[in-house]
């Protein structure tokens, strides 16, 4: 009896799938095609790592701070502009290799949200190490007014927050380019309208972020470092992903010491086991 | 229940003795997982994910409470608490990564468990109360992970919550009243995050007790075996501990390097990286998907797009259901008299043809929502109910099992002596 209502029940199920399937097929033969090709399907290019790639990427992870500070300053000197950092403090910028003394300094170049302690009024004040980095604007009405309605996101979490974000912020950067002909004539409406930017590494391909990095020498590196725009672009997605993941090569670091562990104790569990079980096979 | 032949717990310890009296804990342990339970003594490593899954249980639990020391159920300040457990929390990131990544490694676990379970059709008679439990324990785990994935309120959080809850408000007539009831508003929020967490911290401690319910139903018949013929005599087994304390401590060991590599080399390598955006009501992604173990009863749901007499939705959110809820009938589905797949040459077939079917709704229910992704859904649906519904109930009555051996101990040495003796009159084929 269960049987007989469960083959009827599974035939139900079966047959109203299938239904759905023969009219997807249906509609699938009359178009001639399985999706619409779209201009994102088309022009969507992979974001890649620069050409010299990263010495925070790999097995053996380490943070090239010089990188991370020079990361640091083009974040700072451009991106801040329009884009917060709210996840992280100035204290953390020791990480980066800068002393207290420097921390501190730095921290006071910021101009963050303050209280007036003789009248209670909002004001502002320099910052001090245990501040947050201020956000650009008060709200995001103002972030959108200022920006042609499109909000500019905090960058603390970008390089976790998108497929293979070291690459994509890399790439995204260093990817501005004129919409191609093919595309004008494929795609009219994927060309870039008034205040768009055509970007393959971008999802839809029309950014609202105008191109950030556009000159060599735009920031001029503490380090004497040639601040061409691929290097740019380059340090900013290292220094970005730093600030996504700050654990990131301490934690491959002990990685490592745990698998070493792990095998050593594997090991040592296959040979009890083996013991263990020799006893069985002998007895009989 | 044990077999007559158990060992006897027999403390020489005088502190021993007199727990032992008073409260006889340790007898407890030493009948449920020590040397007083003979387990069979030909058991392949497949049967060491109960023990694995009860391992990530503990996991869960641990690096959960910790979590929770450190994590603030509220809208406004949910994300960036657990940014904080990240940053600012000592080893706050090692605590998170092995709770997020060790709910994926529970799956894992879980699923092999389960899969287990249909080769060696472990929900045959008389282990069917073992079976049911366990569809409840995975349905609870479901609901459990699901809360949990709710609580970093980011953009994945928030919309893979307003798609499940949704699928509520498909019910007719009183659909949408419950969808609002279960989420305390009418969309995902404040309250539906703080009752999230409110049952997602309570629900391991359920899922530990209907555990202990699992593994009492387990000892009365005692454990299945990959010859699925059950135990005659005391060579048939050996005492769980040290054989199987000691297996299974070879398996976890092996679990803990796969579950390592993934924590420290690659944490967020099953995660999505939408999650790392703040929730946005106003902002929908381009892909909302939920976590990939639920891949394929999300392919599933997603496979009915054709009204036929009730709405679409409505067929999808039934079948989804219904996909599980059909486990709890395979004790009666599945009539064959054998049970291990070893002898059961056409069963052996379709429950690979299974396993690839499983594989392609798991791939579809990670894609984009368009074809060629839903057309194959949609065969591979139609064959998820074909084969527990009617493929099984019929190869069990049509198929012809290869010859058993007399005994678990024949099959693990060539032979047995009771064999010999001719004392097979109970021959189980």
């Amino acid at each position: 009896m269960i049987r007989l209502v469960g083959i009827l029940v599974g035939l139900g199920f079966t047959f109203v799938v299938l239904l759905a399937f023969g009219s997807g097929a249906l509609t699938v033969m009359g178009q001639g095609y399985f999706v619409e090709e779209t201009a994102e399907h088309a022009f969507h290019e992979e974001a890649h790592m620069p050409a010299e790639g990263y010495s925070f990427d790999g097995l053996m992870p380490s943070w090239d701070l010089a990188q991370l500070q020079r990361g640091y300053q083009v974040y700072k000197e451009v991106c801040s502009a329009c884009h917060g950092l709210n996840q992280i403090a100035f204290r953390n910028l020791d990480e980066l290799g800068y002393t207290e003394a420097e921390v501190k300094a730095e921290a006071a170049n910021w101009v963050v949200p303050g209280i007036n302690q003789d009248t209670g009024e909002a004001t502002t004040r320099p910052g001090l190490p245990t501040d947050y980095f201020p956000d650009p604007y008060a709200n995001d009405i103002m972030a959108a007014a200022a920006n042609n309605n499109a909000i500019p996101p905090d960058l603390s979490l970008m390089t976790k927050a998108r497929h293979n974000g070291t690459a994509y912020v890399y790439s995204l950067l260093t990817g501005y380019q004129e919409p191609s002909a093919e595309l004008a004539e494929r795609f009219p409406d994927s060309v870039p309208g008034p205040g768009l930017y055509h970007n393959p590494y971008f999802a839809n391909l029309n950014l609202a972020m105008a191109p950030p990095l556009t000159t060599d020498g735009q920031v001029t590196y503490a380090d004497g470092t040639e601040a061409t725009v691929d290097q740019m672009a380059t340090d900013v997605a290292a220094f970005l992903t730093w600030t996504a993941e700050p654990s990131l090569v301490d934690r491959v670091r002990l990685g490592w010491i745990v698998m070493g562990f792990l095998i050593f104790a594997t090991i040592l569990a296959w040979l009890a086991k083996k013991q263990v079980w020799a006893k069985a096979k002998r007895k009989d | 229940m044990s077999f007559p032949w158990a060992k006897q717990y027999e403390p020489t310890n005088p502190l021993m003795k007199y727990l032992d009296e008073k409260l006889p804990l340790p007898r407890l342990v030493y009948n449920a997982v020590g040397a007083g339970y003979p387990v069979p003594r030909n058991l392949s490593y497949m049967w060491n994910f109960g023990v694995l899954a009860g391992f990530c249980l503990v996991l869960q639990i641990v690096t959960g409470v910790v979590l929770a020391m450190h994590y603030a159920a509220n809208d406004a300040v949910a994300f960036d608490s657990v940014e904080h457990i990240m940053r600012d929390v000592n080893w706050g990131w090692l605590m998170r990564y092995a709770h997020a990544n060790g709910a994926s490694f529970f799956f894992i676990v879980i699923y092999l468990h389960i899969f287990r379970g249909f080769y060696y059709s472990s929900y045959k008679a008389p282990r069917e109360m073992i079976w049911l439990i366990g569809v409840v324990i995975f349905l609870l785990t479901m609901a459990t992970a699901f809360m949990g994935y709710v609580l970093p309120w980011g953009q994945m959080s928030f919309w893979g919550a307003k798609v499940i809850t949704g699928l509520f408000g498909a019910i007719p007539l009183v659909g949408e009243s419950i969808q609002v009831w279960l989420l305390g508003g009418y969309a995902p929020d404040n309250a539906a995050l703080n009752r999230f967490f409110s049952l997602h911290f309570l629900l391991p401690f359920v899922i530990a007790g209907v555990v202990i319910l699992h593994i009492w139903a387990l000892h009365i018949p005692g454990s299945s075996n990959p010859t699925g013929v059950e135990v005659k005599s005391e060579s048939d087994t050996l005492p769980f501990h040290p054989y199987y304390t000691a297996k299974d401590g070879l398996g976890l060991a092996v679990f803990l390097i796969f579950y390592a590599a993934f924590v420290f080399f690659m944490p967020n390598a099953l995660g999505h990286p939408d999650n790392y955006i703040p929730a946005n009501p106003l902002s929908t992604p381009a892909l909302i998907v939920p976590e990939w173990y639920f891949y394929p009863f999300y392919a599933i749901l997603r496979a009915f797009t054709f009204d036929f007499i009730l709405p679409a939705q409505l067929w999808g959110v039934l079948a989804m259901f219904a996909s599980i809820l059909v486990w709890f009938f395979l004790p009666w589905l599945d009539k064959s008299p054998v049970r291990s797949g070893r002898y059961r040459p056409l069963f052996r077939k379709f429950f690979w043809v299974l396993m690839v079917d499983m594989a392609v709704l798991f791939y579809c229910g990670g894609a984009h929502a368009e074809e060629p992704y839903i057309m194959i859904s949609q065969i591979a649906t139609a064959y998820y109910f074909l084969h527990f519904l009617v493929i099984l109930p019929i190869i069990s009555s049509i198929e012809k099992p290869e010859p058993l051996p007399f005994s678990i101990t024949e099959a693990v040495l060539g032979s047995d002596e009771k064999a010999a003796q001719g004392d097979s009159a109970g021959t189980a084929a």
